[in-house]
């Protein structure tokens, strides 16, 4: 019996890396999936994927900074499954740029993939969960939305809202009775991050704060996101669950 | 397949409440438990029921402030089981009065139960779980050791001190394997709440800021405690989970 049986999870960025592994685990454990991202082709082998695997999961193309496009993920779920357990809100770029260095267009570009992405998943995806009696959002932040980092300032303002966001959606959303909480990941091995991570002065500057001295796989951060998204959690609400190998303690 | 097999877990204050409900669910996870307490019956009663679910039990007498009793509990467990791969600091007690009104007495049974009780745990614990290649600690501190609340002067030090005593023991142990991990509950249904479940008033305060405005049952915590003693935490060390329906989120 899966953690996760009858439910529907809508997971964005689930192309790869954690999105993707979060979309594996979540169908080995019984729920049907809605995936998203802005890459068609590897989104749609990760479907294929789970499909032949005999899960249940369908592919929607998503800008998820763009309304309209949340509509069509809001459509496409009531559609096939007519309701949403769960939203995982995990799609993010990033960017290395001090403020100083930073230009306003890549300010309003990280803001908006990072954070207006989740506000409006938030927001256009709340009929699709009444449908489901409510369910479990999971916004994905960063440790970079809790201490500061070099160079990273629209992402950590990014992943900072995301962080206070999480808790303004707990408190207006328990009427519905969805819960909201917020997962920081520290240093993952994703394609995301795979660049960032052959510079050797980000990796060790990383490491050397991270207690358990190294990065982790993307299924490390997929056993708490399925703990937030599944009914073990139910009193859980406006909660920081952050998996960074210690980052943030040290 | 258990989420816990093959591993010893060791739960203070096992008898009732919280600490009866993790042993339970860890047992049922596939975990041989040594549950302790102060209360031979209703620590006994605990092990008894795991045993008639088909489980592997041992209930050991123990106060959690003694160095002696912690060495006898950890070399039984060691004699039974062979190792300790988990332990759960969770025994407590609850002294409910303003700072002017506590007496030294008050202040130091209760950080003598609640701080020392877990500082002796992670000591002595330490060459049980070499024997485990590792292992995971998980301190039961509480909302109480986060935020400021009226009445609770010894027990907010208490479970402040574990709060911190959770980062240092994760910055520590990393180097034997050993994560260590903290968890804050919120208002939950257990004895310890004495007559105050059955006194709404009392109750309706308490509740007050919870955005889910109940009460938790203690197996909405033990989840929480499972996905921290299990491998599935195995990037998480040195945080803090927050199980608390909202309480600390406004």
């Amino acid at each position: 019996m899966g953690r996760l049986e009858g439910k529907i999870a809508v997971i964005t960025g689930g192309a790869d890396g954690m999105g993707a592994s979060h979309c594996r685990l979540f169908s080995q454990q019984g729920a049907r999936l809605l995936v998203t991202d802005r890459r068609e082709e590897p989104g749609q082998k990760i479907v294929d994927e789970i499909v032949a695997g005999g899960g249940e999961a369908i592919f929607v193309g998503q800008d998820v900074a763009n309304e309209d496009d949340w509509k069509k993920v809001a459509a496409a779920t009531m559609e096939h499954y007519g309701k949403a357990d769960i939203l995982i809100n995990n799609a993010a770029i990033a960017s290395f740029k001090s403020a100083r260095d930073a230009t306003l267009d890549e300010w309003n570009l990280i803001m908006d993939v990072c954070a207006k992405s989740i506000f409006l998943g938030c927001k256009i995806m709340l009929p699709a969960m009444q449908a489901a009696g409510g369910g479990s959002i999971v916004n994905i932040s960063s440790i970079s939305g809790i201490a500061g980092m070099p160079t990273q300032a629209a992402y950590q303002a990014g992943k900072g809202a995301v962080r206070l966001l999480s808790k303004s959606i707990a408190v207006d959303y328990a009427k519905y009775n969805i819960r909201c909480n917020s997962v920081h990941p520290g240093a993952v091995r994703t394609r995301g991050t795979s660049r960032v991570m052959q510079d050797p002065g980000f990796l060790d500057a990383m490491l050397t704060s991270t207690i358990l001295g190294r990065v982790a796989e993307p299924i490390e951060l997929s056993y708490p996101v399925l703990f937030l998204a599944s009914d073990e959690s139910s009193f859980v609400n406006g909660a920081e669950v952050i998996v960074d190998g210690g980052y943030t303690t040290k | 397949m258990g989420r816990v097999d093959g591993k010893v877990a060791l739960i203070t204050g096992g008898a009732m409440g919280m600490g009866e409900s993790h042993s339970l669910l860890l047992a049922r996870e596939g975990a041989k438990v040594v549950v302790t307490d102060i209360d031979n019956e209703a620590g006994e009663a605990t092990a008894q029921q795991i045993r008639d679910e088909g489980g592997d039990a041992l209930f050991i007498h123990h106060d959690v402030a003694s160095e002696e009793q912690w060495q006898s509990v950890i070399d039984q467990a060691v004699e039974a089981y062979g190792k300790v791969d988990i332990l759960i600091n969770n025994a407590g007690i609850v002294i409910l009065k303003p700072n002017e009104e506590t007496t030294v007495e008050d202040w130091d049974i209760t950080m003598a139960v609640n701080s020392t009780g877990v500082f002796l745990g992670c000591k002595t614990v330490v060459p049980a779980m070499e024997k485990a290649g590792g292992g995971s600690i998980v301190n039961i501190s509480s909302i109480y050791g986060i935020i400021g609340a009226p009445n609770a002067a010894a027990y907010q030090a208490s479970k402040g001190a574990v709060r911190m005593l959770t980062k240092s023991c994760a910055v520590d142990y990393a180097q034997f394997n050993i994560r260590v991990n903290s968890i804050h509950p919120g208002v939950i249904r257990t004895p310890i709440l004495g007559d105050m479940v059955n006194d709404e008033a009392a109750i309706k305060q308490a509740l007050a800021t919870t955005i889910l405005e109940r009460m938790a049952e203690p197996i909405e915590v033990s989840y929480a405690v499972l996905l921290l003693a299990s491998d599935e935490s195995s990037y998480m060390t040195g945080s803090e989970l927050v199980v608390d329906g909202g309480y600390t989120t406004v």
